[in-house]
């Protein structure tokens, strides 16, 4: 667990050494910003104190599009380089590895979402808000990310090519993020409730109305569960037998 | 917990060696090749071995099995009671490992970048610090401490790579190929500085440079096509391949006939050759196990030959590499 942290320590150090973690986080406030309060459907005109717009719209956009490009360089940079090996030389398992490049990624959006609590704070003193709802939607935010960073991670594992990183973790998320609703729409039954279930919006629409149910967090649970594992199962591979 | 104790005999007393490395029968297999094929080999605590051998022949891999980078096919590397089945960890904790082309996060400082390395390796918070200032010293590090390294030129880096992987204060250093792209002075500083970790730890270190291994090494092994070909000390591998002595000589006498054929009479001369680019010089070649010298210096007093010049020729190690790798 220290090790783990160790290597969290050193990630977050290298996002903040270089520019990726100011523009990520200027970039999000940013995009949040102008859209929930002046554009498409802005506050001020719609006359209500939510949040709705942006959990439902802005940052499930925007933390899709964006998280690809922290995670792609998380393990291709260290093949690429072959910093790689004198980390898996170190006193650690893969799995320490994987877990602290994640617990990296997860703690830079978690600043990236605490930099939007003013918006909350404001709304709440302009106008009665359903404080359970905002909740539910930062928790429902907080475990999409995780799910993104843990497809990200994964698809950084496999190549030490970043952009091929990136546009495997965007296709991957993708099919998460509505192409499964997509196909959930055209299917009656049982498999267009299975495609529905699959799908990232379903889970994180309920917990985003505040309604914090445990099969929902079981589901994001289970995704980045797995995608850590396959992360380190391919980091593993070179200890495959032939 | 099982140590390797090997009992030698020196001197009539008993000295106790203990084995720092034991790999038995180490097989990696890429595919239906084998990048190395059934090594075994034993290291005591304290000496400095070289890996020698073309590229490709398997150096880096046998090392990165030796680390646990990457598990063997089949095989086992001991060290100290510990396997690389039941404690990877264990043993990468007793390794300083400098891989090949020496990978750094350039974005670090270096003060930075040892202490990552050190809390990584699980060296006491307290003793980091000055466990940092001692790298640093050792290493040469001083004038530059307050650098990226990515500023550093590649002997600094290489320094920084040292450091590295000495900052938890290993039983055995494993450099792979730890002189590749630096200049002649960086090389001779860096040999210097391992010669000097060679009389504390267990050093490993790889390279196709022959004279780097027998200026820097206690003993050399040959890996060619993942096999070991050769082992002993430069010395030993040198008359291993040359078996029978060859000597140069030039004696001045009237007719060169009579001295070639009273050369070939000598009981320990095999044959002679009189050098054609030379006047007044044969190369004499001994019978195996027997030295010619004095021999042909008594044959000159006796006929009243002026013996001038009397040479052995050495094998050099670049003839035995070339003779146990190729083909």
């Amino acid at each position: 667990m220290k090790s783990t942290w160790v290597i969290a320590k050193r990630e977050l150090g290298a996002y903040f050494d270089s520019l990726i973690a100011y523009v990520l986080i200027i970039l999000f406030l940013g995009l949040s910003g102008i859209f929930t309060w002046f554009f498409v459907r802005p506050i001020f005109l719609v006359n209500q104190a939510n949040l709705q717009f942006f959990f439902g719209f802005i940052a499930y956009w925007a933390l899709f599009l964006f998280i690809p490009t922290i995670t792609m360089r998380v393990l291709a940079e260290e093949k690429k380089a072959g910093t790689i090996e004198l980390l898996s030389t170190k006193a650690i398992t893969d799995w320490e590895i994987v877990l602290g490049k994640f617990l990296s990624c997860l703690i830079l959006i978690l600043i990236s979402l605490a930099c939007t609590l003013p918006y909350y704070i404001t709304l709440s003193m302009l106008g009665d808000i359903d404080h359970g709802a905002v909740l539910g939607g930062y928790f429902g935010l907080v475990l999409l990310s995780a799910s993104y960073i843990s497809i990200g991670i994964f698809a950084s594992s496999i190549s030490n090519n970043q952009i091929v990183a990136i546009l495997v973790a965007l296709l991957i998320s993708i099919l998460f993020h509505f192409i499964f609703d997509v196909i959930s729409n055209s299917f009656r039954g049982t498999l267009g409730q299975v495609f529905n279930y699959l799908g990232f919006s379903s889970h994180y629409e309920s917990l985003s109305r505040g309604v914090i149910d445990s099969r929902d967090i079981i589901y994001f649970g289970s995704i980045i569960f797995i995608g850590l594992l396959f992360a380190q199962a391919v980091l593993s591979k070179r200890n495959w037998k032939d | 917990m099982t140590i390797n104790i090997t009992k030698v005999k020196i001197a009539g007393k008993t000295k106790d060696f203990f084995m720092a490395i034991v790999v038995e029968h180490l097989t990696k297999k890429y595919g239906s090749q084998k990048a190395v094929d059934n090594i075994s080999f034993e290291i005591k605590t304290g000496e400095v071995v070289g890996f020698l051998g073309p590229n490709g022949a398997g150096k880096s891999t046998t090392m990165k099995m030796i680390t646990c980078y990457m598990a063997p096919s089949s095989g086992i590397v001991k060290l100290d009671g510990l396997t690389n089945e039941n404690d990877p960890e264990g043993i990468k904790k007793k390794i300083g490992y400098l891989p090949e082309n020496n990978p750094l996060y350039t974005e670090m400082a270096i003060i930075d970048y040892l202490k990552f390395s050190a809390e990584i390796q699980g060296v006491e918070k307290s003793k980091i610090p000055p466990r940092i200032r001692e790298m640093i010293d050792l290493c040469g590090l001083n004038p530059e401490r307050h650098k990226k390294i990515q500023e550093l030129s590649k002997g600094y880096r290489q320094r920084v790579g040292l450091a590295q992987a000495m900052i938890h204060d290993p039983e055995v250093l494993i450099l792979d190929e730890p002189t590749t792209g630096l200049d002649p002075n960086q090389i001779i500083e860096i040999r210097r500085l391992i010669k000097k970790l060679g009389t504390e730890k267990t050093v490993i270190l790889s390279s196709h440079i022959l004279s780097e291994v027998e200026a820097t090494c206690d003993r050399i092994l040959i890996i060619n096509k993942g096999e070991i070909v050769a082992d002993g000390t430069s010395e030993t591998l040198r008359h291993q391949v040359q078996g029978k002595e060859l000597l140069t000589v030039q004696i001045e006498a009237s007719d060169k006939e009579v001295v070639k054929k009273a050369l070939q009479k000598l009981p320990t001369v095999e044959t002679v050759q009189s050098m054609n680019e030379k006047p007044d010089f044969y190369l004499i070649q001994s019978k195996s196990d027997f030295s010619s010298r004095k021999a042909v210096f008594d044959l000159c007093v006796g006929q009243k030959w002026y013996l001038l010049e009397m040479t052995g020729i050495e094998t050099r190690l670049e003839d035995v590499f070339r003779e146990l790798t190729v083909n």
